[in-house]
């Protein structure tokens, strides 16, 4: 259990993480309405890519973002562990 | 399958400790227009809704559950350290005598959620005008909640639901847009 | 103030019981003006577009009611 207040560092990558994962969320539901605007596909890609440098950066920071083996876990199950996204 | 993301999806803070403003945003957790509500009519109505559009009733039912956890987020961070008394005196004496500092999917006027509050015709057409007819309505009560609320942290994160409403109404009238569907009136999808 | 804001004049009554509002206002954002996205439309940062709650400048609605005082002098 950690018990300690996260460090800045947690909010700063937590805020950019948020960011990059807003903006694939709002491609995502305008390609659901727009599948053929290959633009839109292309920056989708490239959000992909920055959203998965920044997953795996976070991730080793401050243990798993995603449940169920879709999360790389380290030597000790960190998954279960506070703090949670309400309580930070 | 859902898989569960450790994060919300925007930044939730609440500056003043006023626990009455729970009493009030848990509107928007069990209310008619609420993201429960939300969640489980456009998830429900996918499975009868032309194929073209089962992806964007999926995505932003899922999304509606992101919105539904800001929200206990914000209710529980205004419930969670106050005393008894102090949530009396902000009127929520009647929710501490039944439910203590749990959660519970009820509205602001404490009537619990009900599953009549939303519908599913299986008709195409209907079925989008009442989730057009539900965002605009979610983004009202939002208003309202900003209007009631005088701590700018939470405004901030209210605010940035009231805005997804304006998204999601614009995808679902897009929806209606492409069943419409005027060159290929015969085509069969 | 921005042009997303409407405003009319509700009938008063001699016998009204309350300080007139003399002026009402309601909001119009902007997605009741966009059919269907037309593609290509400018984008904020990611930074902005969350702060904003989406994506694209043209479908934001600032939501920041007039005083009585803006919009009946
Ligand atoms: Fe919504």
């Amino acid at each position: 259990m950690t018990h300690h207040p996260m460090p800045k560092e947690y909010y700063r990558l937590l805020y950019e993480l948020q960011a990059v994962d807003f903006v694939l969320v709002e491609l995502t539901l305008y390609l659901d309405t727009h599948p053929d605007d290959t633009q839109a596909l292309h920056e989708f890609h490239q959000y992909q890519r920055r959203k998965q440098g920044l997953t795996q950066q976070f991730e080793q920071a401050f243990g798993p973002l995603h449940e169920f083996g879709n999360s790389p876990v380290g030597a000790r199950w960190t998954w279960a562990e506070s703090p949670w996204p309400w309580q930070v | 399958m859902w898989i569960y993301e450790k994060k919300l999806q925007y930044p939730v803070k609440v500056s003043k400790c006023d626990p009455r403003l729970a009493k009030y945003l848990i509107e928007q957790y069990g209310g008619a227009d609420g993201e429960l509500a939300a969640a489980l009519r456009y998830l429900n109505q996918r499975y009868t809704i032309p194929d073209k559009v089962i992806g964007l009733l999926t995505d932003i039912g899922t999304e509606e559950f992101a919105h539904l956890e800001m929200i206990a987020t914000m209710v529980y961070k205004l419930t969670k350290d106050a005393t008894p008394e102090q949530l009396r005196e902000a009127g929520l004496g009647e929710h501490y005598a039944d439910h203590s500092y749990a959660l519970y999917y009820h509205n602001a006027a404490g009537h619990p959620f009900t599953i009549t509050y939303i519908q599913a015709k299986g008709d195409p057409i209907a079925d989008l005008y009442e989730d057009i007819a539900a965002e605009e309505k979610a983004r009202a009560t939002y208003q309202w909640l900003i209007d009631l609320t005088d701590d700018v942290d939470l405004q901030d994160s209210l605010r940035f639901l009231r805005e997804r409403e304006v998204i999601h109404s614009q995808r679902f009238r897009e929806a209606v847009e492409i069943l419409k569907d005027h060159e290929g009136e015969k085509k069969v999808f | 103030m921005d042009k997303q804001w409407r405003f009319y004049r509700p009938y008063r009554s001699p016998f009204d019981p309350c300080v007139p509002k003399r002026v009402k206002a309601y909001i119009v954002p902007p997605n009741q003006f966009m059919p269907f996205q037309p593609p290509g439309l400018r984008t904020f940062s990611p930074h902005e577009a969350l702060r904003r709650g989406t994506l694209w400048p043209d479908l934001y609605s600032r939501y920041n009611p007039p005083h009585r005082e803006e919009i009946d002098p």
